[in-house]
C-alpha cells in the first residue's frame, strides 16, 4: 500500500510526544488561513491518501484523511452518490481530513446535515502516537463514546485524522433554484415558514436583496414546489450556490474582515456595522465589517449564537480570537478533553484556543 | 467485588438535608421496582432511590454523591434494553421521573426544549397541531423518555432517512458529578469550540446528567406510504434492499423479518402477513405527494424484480398501521412463543447479511436455540431474538453465550456489536472484542475529563483492561475465541 504512509507518521508524532514538541497538521494546506496561527513542525498527511472502501449500495465510503474531496466526490459522482454536506473546498488541494477537522459544510447543511453527521467512523494518531480507530463503517453504531464525531470541527487538536468513513447519499434527481425579490428582514421569516413545510428545499440564501431558494428531489416534487413558492427560476443556479459555498461570489471579493455568524435561524437583523450575506436559511451569516470584535461576539452571543473570524489581514488575526471565547467552565472541560488525547499538548497548539 | 463502601446513614442524612428536599426511598419494598430497567436479566437493588425536581437538587444531590465518594445511576423510564439503567448495591438510584415537563415549543425555530422526563412520543403529540414532530422513534417510544434516548443514542425503524438522537437535537443541560450546570450545543446549528454534544450523546450515563434537552423538530411528511413484499429466499430479500438503494431512493424505513418471526408477529397480530414467505420486507415512502408516487411505482417494479412473489401496498392509513403492526409487535409476538427472549442488537455491513444469517442459524443448532430475526434491513442493523426459559438451568447463560457470539460475528465482519441498544452491562464484555486496549484507554481518559473518580454509572458501557483479560481468558479456556489477543482491526 504505497499510499499508506501511517507508520510515517506515527514515527514522527511518537518522536514529537518524546520532546514534547508541537505540529502543525497540514493536509492540502488549503486552510492554513482558518482558526489561530498555526505552529510547529509540519505534519503533512497529504501523502497519506487514497479510498480504502466505497460501497455504494452500503451508502459508506472510506479513505485516508490526505484524499483529496475533488476525487472523493468525482468517484461517489460516477454512481450518482454525494457528500449531501456540500463542503467547501476553499482551494484544489483540500482535503478530507482537513474538511472533516474544520467541520466545513455548504448551503445543504441545515436540511440534509453537517460534516459532523455524516461521519460514520475514523482512525486516529493521538497526543502520544497510538493509532486508534472509534466508530465504523456501519449508520447505526452506538459502541463507545462517540469519539468520531467529536474531531470534527477540532481542527486537529484531539489527534491527526488517518482515515475517516463517511455516509454519503444518492444525488437528486432533480434541483431548480428560485430567485425572489424580498428585504433581508422578509427573507428571514420566509425561510423559517418554509422549514415547516414539507417542502424539498436543500438551500436558501440571502444576497444583495434577493433570496435564492434550491429545491431538490424528485422531478415531480419539485415542479409541485416550485409552483407553489413562486420566483423566477434561475439559469445555471448550480453555478450560484458552487461561488457561494467557496465564497467566490462578489460579496467576498474584499479585503474587509469576514466573520462567519452561526445564529438561531429566526434571529432577526441584527445591528451591526458592516454587509451580511445570509445562509443555512438565517442560521449562517456572513458579516463583512471592519468594526471592532467585541460589539459584533456581544451581539451575536446575546443572539443565541457565536462568531468566527473567519478570513481577516494577519494584523488583525494576531490581535483577535478566531473562534468564541468559551465559558470558564467549557473551557475547563476543552483543557481536560485535550490532557485525555494529547497530554503533552504537541497537535496544533492554540490553533482552536489558546492554551488548547 | 464493588470497590465502593457506601455509609449509608450518612448519605442519607446528607440527602435529607437538601432544602426542599427531594423525595428519597429508602424502604426495600420501595427499592425492589428500580432493580432492573428494560433488561430484566441482570438486577441489583440501590442503597437509596432519589427523585428530584428541580436542577438545584440535582446539582446538590451529586455533590453529596462526590463528597461521600457514591455511585449514581440516572434513569428515565428504564425502557433500556442492554442495564444502562442498572442500578448499583452501593449507589443511589436517580429517577428523573418528576422532570416530564416540556418546558418550551418554538415553532418558528422548530425546536421543543424539554425535560428529561419526558417521553419521546409526547413530544410529537405535543406539536403535532403544528404540522411538526420529533423523528427518531424506537420502538419503545410510548414509555422511554428523551434523557434516555439521548443518553443511548436511540436511534428507530426511521433512521435511515431521518438519523439518530445526535442528528435531532441542538442543545442539553448537563449536571456534572461537580454539581456544575453546563450548557452544550446551542439554539443556533453548531457551537464554539468541541462537538459537547456529540461526545456527550450516547455517553450511556458516564459523564453527566442530563437535566434539559432541545430537539429540533421536523414538517410533518405530506404523504407516507408503505409496501409489503415476500419473498422464498432471505437473500434475495437482501439483495432487494441493495437495490432500491442503489436506485437513488432512501426509504423512511425498511425493515426485514424472516420466516420465524413473520410466523410468531402474525399469530399474535394478525397483520395479514404471508406466514409461508421465507422473508418479507416493509418499505415506507414519505416525502412530497409527487415525491412518495414516484418512489412508490419505482419500489413497486424493483421488488417484482427482485423476485418478490408477492407486493402489496397499503390501501389507506389503517392497512397501513396494520402493516406496522406485526414488525412492531414482533417483540410480544416472540415473547409469547417463549417464556423469555434475549435481544440482540449488532448491525452489519448489509453486504455481509447472507453470510451472518447462515452463521446465525449455525450457531442456533449448535447452542439448541431458536432465534427469529427481524431486522432494520436499510441500515444493517439486526435484531436476533434468541427463545429460550430462563426456567430451565442453564438456559440463560446458553442465551447469552449465543448472543455473544452474533456480536462478534458482527465485529468479524466490520459491524458494530450495538446499533441502537448500547453496551451497558450487556455487552460490557463484546466491548472487549470491538476495541483494543489503547482505544479502551483512550475511553477511560474520556470518562476521566469528567468524572475522574468513576462515580456515574460505574462497571458499565467501557471495560475495565482487567476485565477484557479475564474475558479472553475464559474464552480460551473453552477453547471459543481462536484469538486470546483483544486485536480488532
Amino acid at each position: 500500500m504505497e499510499h499508506d504512509h501511517s507508520q510515517r507518521l506515527q514515527e514522527q508524532v511518537l518522536a514529537a510526544y518524546k520532546l514534547g514538541k508541537p505540529l502543525a497538521i497540514q493536509g492540502g494546506n488549503s486552510k492554513a488561513w482558518y482558526g489561530n496561527e498555526p505552529q510547529g513542525e509540519i505534519l503533512s498527511i497529504a501523502e497519506h491518501h487514497g479510498i480504502i472502501n466505497y460501497e455504494p449500495t452500503e451508502l459508506v465510503i472510506t479513505a485516508r484523511a490526505g484524499t483529496r474531496l475533488s476525487v472523493i466526490e468525482t468517484l461517489l459522482a460516477e454512481h450518482n452518490q454525494c457528500l449531501a454536506f456540500e463542503p467547501p473546498h476553499f482551494g484544489e488541494t483540500a482535503t478530507l481530513g482537513g474538511t472533516i477537522a474544520c467541520n466545513f459544510s455548504g448551503p445543504a447543511r441545515p436540511y440534509l446535515g453537517s460534516a459532523r453527521d455524516f461521519v460514520l467512523g475514523c482512525q486516529i494518531l493521538n497526543g502520544k502516537g497510538e493509532i486508534l480507530n472509534f466508530g465504523g463503517q456501519v449508520m447505526k453504531n452506538v459502541a463507545g463514546y462517540d469519539v468520531s464525531r467529536l474531531m470534527a470541527g477540532a481542527l486537529g487538536t484531539l489527534g491527526a485524522l488517518l482515515t475517516i468513513s463517511l455516509h454519503v447519499l444518492p444525488k437528486p434527481e432533480a434541483e431548480l433554484t428560485l430567485v425572489k425579490n424580498v428585504d433581508a428582514a422578509g427573507a428571514i421569516q420566509q425561510a423559517n415558514a418554509h422549514a415547516r413545510l414539507p417542502l424539498p428545499i436543500s438551500a436558501s440564501a440571502y444576497v444583495d436583496g434577493l433570496t435564492y431558494i434550491r429545491l431538490s428531489g424528485t422531478e415531480g416534487s419539485v415542479k409541485q414546489a416550485a409552483a407553489y413558492l413562486g420566483g423566477e427560476p434561475l439559469a445555471n443556479g448550480e453555478l450560484f450556490w458552487h461561488k457561494l459555498r467557496e465564497q467566490q461570489l462578489r460579496f467576498f471579493q474584499t479585503d474587509q474582515n469576514l466573520w462567519r455568524l452561526s445564529l438561531p435561524a429566526d434571529t432577526p437583523v441584527l445591528d451591526l456595522a458592516g454587509t451580511t450575506l445570509y445562509d443555512w436559511g438565517g442560521a449562517q451569516r456572513w458579516l463583512l465589517s471592519d468594526s471592532e470584535a467585541t460589539p459584533i461576539r456581544d451581539a451575536v452571543s446575546q443572539a443565541g449564537g457565536h462568531t468566527t473570524l473567519f478570513r481577516a489581514q494577519p494584523s488583525i488575526r494576531r490581535h483577535n480570537a478566531a473562534f468564541q471565547p468559551l465559558s470558564e467552565a467549557m473551557l475547563r472541560y476543552h483543557r481536560q478533553l485535550k490532557q485525555a488525547f494529547d497530554p503533552k499538548g504537541i497537535f496544533n497548539p492554540n490553533r482552536l484556543y489558546a492554551g488548547l | 467485588m464493588s470497590s465502593f463502601n457506601t455509609n449509608r446513614a450518612l448519605l442519607l442524612a446528607a440527602l435529607q438535608d437538601i432544602q426542599p428536599q427531594p423525595l428519597i426511598l429508602n424502604q426495600p419494598e420501595q427499592l425492589k421496582p428500580y432493580e432492573c430497567d428494560g433488561l430484566s436479566a441482570y438486577r441489583s437493588v440501590p442503597l437509596l432511590v432519589v427523585l428530584p425536581e428541580t436542577v438545584e437538587q440535582v446539582q446538590a444531590i451529586l455533590k453529596i454523591c462526590q463528597a461521600q465518594r457514591v455511585p449514581v445511576v440516572a434513569r428515565g423510564a428504564g425502557t433500556g434494553l442492554s442495564g444502562g439503567a442498572l442500578p448499583h448495591e452501593q449507589g443511589v438510584l436517580l429517577s428523573l421521573a418528576k422532570f416530564n415537563k416540556i418546558l418550551d415549543i418554538n415553532p418558528e425555530r422548530r425546536t421543543a426544549t424539554v425535560q428529561p422526563g419526558v417521553r419521546n412520543l409526547s413530544i410529537t403529540q405535543a406539536v403535532d397541531h403544528l404540522g411538526l414532530y420529533y423523528a427518531p422513534d424506537p420502538s419503545s417510544q410510548i414509555a422511554c423518555t428523551i434523557g434516555g434516548n439521548v443518553a443511548e443514542n436511540s436511534g428507530g425503524v426511521h433512521c435511515l432517512k431521518y438519523g439518530l438522537t445526535v442528528h435531532n437535537i441542538l442543545q442539553i443541560k448537563i449536571v456534572t458529578i461537580d454539581g456544575e450546570l453546563l450548557t452544550i450545543g446551542g439554539h443556533s446549528l453548531d457551537s464554539a469550540g468541541y462537538d459537547l454534544l456529540a461526545l456527550l450523546t450516547g455517553s450511556e450515563g458516564l459523564l453527566g446528567v442530563i437535566v434539559e434537552v432541545t430537539v429540533k423538530l421536523l414538517p410533518k411528511p405530506e404523504r407516507v406510504q408503505v409496501l409489503l413484499a415476500a419473498f422464498d429466499d432471505v437473500i434475495k430479500a437482501g439483495a432487494a434492499v441493495g437495490a432500491i438503494i442503489s436506485d437513488g431512493i432512501i426509504p423512511a424505513g425498511l425493515e426485514m423479518m424472516d420466516g420465524f418471526a413473520i410466523k410468531a408477529a402474525e399469530e399474535f397480530a394478525h397483520a395479514g402477513y404471508p406466514t409461508d414467505a421465507a422473508a418479507i420486507l416493509l418499505c415506507e415512502l414519505d416525502g412530497t405527494n409527487a415525491e412518495v408516487a414516484e418512489q412508490l411505482s419505482r419500489v413497486h417494479d424493483i421488488l417484482l424484480h427482485s423476485e418478490a412473489t408477492e407486493v402489496r401496498t397499503a390501501k389507506d392509513a389503517q392497512e397501513r398501521a396494520t402493516f406496522w403492526k406485526g414488525r412492531k409487535s414482533a417483540f410480544p409476538a416472540v415473547g409469547r412463543i417463549s417464556p423469555d427472549y434475549y435481544c440482540m442488537d449488532g448491525t452489519i455491513p448489509r453486504k455481509h447479511l447472507p453470510k451472518v444469517l447462515h452463521a446465525i442459524n449455525q450457531l442456533s443448532e449448535q447452542f439448541g436455540l431458536a432465534v427469529a430475526n427481524v431486522f432494520h434491513a436499510g441500515d444493517g442493523n439486526l435484531h436476533p431474538l434468541i427463545l429460550f426459559d430462563a426456567n430451565k438451568t442453564g438456559e440463560l447463560e446458553r442465551a447469552e453465550a449465543f448472543g455473544g457470539k452474533i456480536l462478534e460475528l458482527c465485529v468479524e465482519v466490520g459491524g458494530t456489536i450495538t446499533g441502537e441498544h448500547g453496551v451497558g452491562m450487556e455487552k460490557i464484555n463484546q466491548m472487549c472484542v470491538q476495541f483494543n486496549s489503547l482505544e479502551l484507554t483512550q475511553f477511560h481518559a474520556v470518562k476521566a475529563a469528567f468524572d475522574p473518580q468513576g462515580l456515574l454509572n460505574p462497571e458499565k458501557a467501557v471495560p475495565t483492561l482487567h476485565r477484557c483479560a479475564e474475558f479472553g481468558a475464559m474464552h480460551v479456556h473453552h477453547g471459543q475465541l481462536s484469538h486470546p489477543e483483544l486485536e480488532r482491526f
